[in-house]
C-alpha cells in the first residue's frame, strides 16, 4: 500500500449490515479513495434475521442470506478482507491494525463492531461452551452448527425466551424436536414488551407444544458420561431438564472494546452525536455498538435493530463525505413466529396506559402504550395495516385517546388529524 | 437470464440480468438501483422495495397475498399496479419486465 492510498481510505471494521451497507453507500456519496471493509467473520455482510428463522428451518442458504453478492461490492470497488480482526486503532497515526499483522491508514473510520451474543454468568461456564451440542446464536456459523443437530425427536432446550429464542422454538416445534425455554424473569419478551403480549405467546407456544418454564433459573450443567455433551439442564429450584441440544439466547452485548482501547467515549456502546460521528471527529460508529442521541425520543439509546442499523450506516456514508446528515427515526423491530407477524414501533419505557384493540384469540390485535395522551409505542400482532399507522401516531405526536383506540368500530385512520 | 428494466421517476433507466429464482428486490439491491432499498432483507416488513410494474407482466406473476397488500399500505403513492418487489421472484417469462420506480421510499 502506498502512503497515497492511506491518504484518501474509508476504513469499516465489522462486516455486518451497518457495514455491509455503509460500504456501498460511502460509493454512492461520492467518496473516490479506497473503501476497505474489514470483518471477523468468513463471511460476506449477511441477514442476521433469519438465522432464527428460514435459514435455522433449512429454508434458505448461506448465499441467499448475503445482503450483496462479491460482484456488487466489486462494483464499487470495496475491498473485503474477511476472518480479519481489527486489534487497534492508533488515532494520532490514523492507522487500524489487523489480527493478520498488517496496517491501514485512514482518512475516515467506521466502527460497525456490532456484538456478540451474551455468555451465561456461571462458574465453568468456559468448559461447557466447549461442548458440541451446546450453542449460542449470533453468526451464520453458529446456526450452521445448530442445523446439523436439529433432529426430529431430539430435545432441545433453549435458555432465554426473548425474540431469539421464542423464534428458534416457533421453528423446532414445527420440525419435530421436543422443545423446552427456559425463562429466568417471571414472563417471556419481559425486556420489551407489555405482560398481556408476554401471555399472549406464552399461550401460543404452549398450544404449540413449546414447553414455556418462566421462573427458571439455570444453575447448572450436567454433563454426559463421555464429558463431551451436556446431558442436561439444572435450574436454581432443582429442576432438571434432559437435553440433546442446548441453545442459548440471553441478549446482546456491544462490542466497544476496540473503541474504548483507542480513548474513544463509551458508555453502554460506543458514544456518538447525530451524524453518527463519535468523539473522535473522523471515526463514525453505526449499528449495534452505538450509543446515539435520537432527537424525537428526546433521548440516547443503544439499539439492537436492522433498520437502525442500515439508516446509521446512510448517515454515517453520508457525513463523512461531508453531506452532513442527521439520523432521527422512531425505532421499529419485527418478529415472525408461527403464522403470526409481530411488528413493533417506538420504546415503550415509561408508559401510563395500555390499551388492547382486538382479542388476543383470534390472534390479530394491537396493543399501544400510551403517555400523557400520545402513543410511544405500539405492538400490532398480525395487523400490519394498524402497525403502519401506528408509526404516524408515534413519529408525529399525534395526541390520541385510550378508548378510541380500543374501539374497534372507529377505524384507526380516523383517528388521525382530519386534513389527512 | 431474463432482462428487467428499472425505470427511475426522471426517466432515467438501468436494464439489468436477474438470476431465475432470486426477488426482483434483491436484484435491484445487486445492482444498486436507487429506490429499492429492500431493508427488512425480504420478509414483507418494510416497504421500502415498493415500485410499480407494468401491467404488461402483471399476469405473468402470481398477484400479492394479503399480507403483501397489507403492507403496501406502508407505501407512498400507491396504485393500482403497486407492488412489494420482494415478494416478485424471477422466472424465465419476466424477461423483459418494466419496474418503474415511485418518487419516494415509504
Amino acid at each position: 500500500m502506498t502512503a497515497e492510498d492511506a491518504e484518501n481510505t474509508a476504513l469499516i471494521v465489522g462486516a455486518g449490515h451497518a457495514a455491509g451497507e455503509c460500504a456501498t453507500a460511502i460509493r454512492e456519496q461520492g467518496w473516490t479513495g479506497r473503501i476497505v471493509m474489514v470483518g471477523e467473520e468468513s463471511h460476506l455482510p449477511y441477514q442476521r434475521p433469519p438465522l432464527s428463522k428460514a435459514f435455522l428451518s433449512g429454508e434458505s442458504t448461506a448465499e441467499q442470506l448475503y445482503l450483496k453478492p462479491l460482484s456488487t461490492y466489486d462494483k464499487a470497488r470495496v475491498e473485503f478482507i474477511p476472518s480479519t480482526r481489527a486489534e487497534r486503532i492508533d488515532r494520532n497515526a490514523k492507522r487500524v491494525t489487523l489480527s493478520n499483522g498488517s496496517e491501514i491508514g485512514y482518512t475516515k473510520l467506521v466502527l460497525a463492531t456490532g456484538g456478540r451474543a451474551r455468555r451465561l454468568k456461571l462458574p465453568g461456564i468456559e468448559a461447557v461452551e466447549k461442548l458440541q451440542n451446546f450453542h449460542y446464536l449470533r453468526t451464520l456459523d453458529h446456526v450452521t452448527h445448530i442445523r446439523n443437530q436439529f433432529h426430529t425427536g431430539s430435545r432441545l432446550v433453549i435458555i432465554g425466551g426473548g425474540y431469539v429464542g421464542l423464534e428458534v422454538a416457533a421453528v423446532a416445534v414445527k420440525r419435530g424436536l421436543h422443545v423446552t425455554v427456559l425463562e429466568a424473569l417471571p414472563r417471556v419478551l419481559a425486556r420489551v414488551t407489555a405482560p398481556e403480549l408476554s401471555t399472549f405467546y406464552e399461550k401460543v407456544h404452549r398450544e404449540a407444544g413449546v414447553d414455556v418454564r418462566t421462573n427458571a433459573i439455570v444453575s447448572e450443567f450436567e454433563l454426559d458420561a463421555s464429558g463431551d455433551a451436556v446431558a442436561a439442564v439444572r435450574c436454581a429450584d432443582g429442576t432438571r431438564v434432559a437435553a440433546d441440544l442446548v441453545i442459548v439466547g440471553v441478549g446482546l452485548e456491544p462490542a466497544t472494546e476496540l473503541a474504548e482501547a483507542a480513548g474513544l467515549a463509551v458508555d453502554n456502546g460506543i458514544v456518538v452525536d447525530e451524524h453518527t460521528r463519535t468523539s473522535d471527529p473522523d471515526i463514525f460508529a453505526v449499528g449495534d455498538c452505538t450509543n446515539h442521541p435520537n432527537p424525537s425520543l428526546g433521548r440516547r439509546l443503544r439499539l439492537e435493530s436492522v433498520p437502525n442499523a442500515l439508516e446509521q450506516a446512510r448517515t454515517a456514508a453520508a457525513s463523512l463525505c461531508g453531506k452532513e446528515r442527521v439520523y432521527n427515526s422512531v425505532p421499529w423491530f419485527w418478529s415472525d413466529q408461527y403464522d403470526l407477524k409481530l411488528k413493533m414501533v417506538g420504546l415503550s419505557q415509561g408508559y401510563d396506559e395500555f390499551v388492547l384493540r382486538g382479542d388476543p384469540e383470534t390472534r390479530s390485535f394491537s396493543a399501544f402504550y400510551l403517555k400523557d395522551g400520545f402513543m410511544l409505542a405500539a405492538d400490532t400482532v398480525s395487523r400490519v395495516p394498524e402497525f403502519v399507522l401506528a408509526k404516524r401516531f408515534v413519529a408525529e405526536k399525534i395526541p390520541v385517546r385510550a378508548a378510541d383506540l380500543a374501539d374497534e368500530s372507529i377505524p384507526l385512520k380516523n383517528l388521525l388529524p382530519q386534513s389527512n | 437470464m431474463p432482462l428487467i428494466r428499472f425505470i427511475q421517476p426522471d426517466g432515467n433507466e438501468a436494464a439489468v440480468s436477474a438470476n431465475v429464482g432470486d426477488s426482483v428486490m434483491q436484484t435491484a439491491v445487486n445492482n444498486q438501483i436507487p429506490g429499492i432499498l429492500g431493508d427488512c432483507g425480504g420478509s414483507c416488513s418494510c416497504a421500502t422495495c415498493h415500485a410499480y410494474v407494468d401491467e404488461a407482466w402483471s399476469g405473468h406473476m402470481p398477484t400479492a397475498e394479503s399480507y403483501e397488500v397489507d403492507m403496501l399500505t406502508c407505501a407512498m403513492d400507491v396504485r393500482e399496479n403497486s407492488r412489494l418487489t420482494c415478494q416478485i421472484f424471477v422466472t424465465p417469462e419476466l424477461d423483459g419486465l418494466v419496474v418503474r420506480l415511485p418518487g419516494s421510499t415509504t
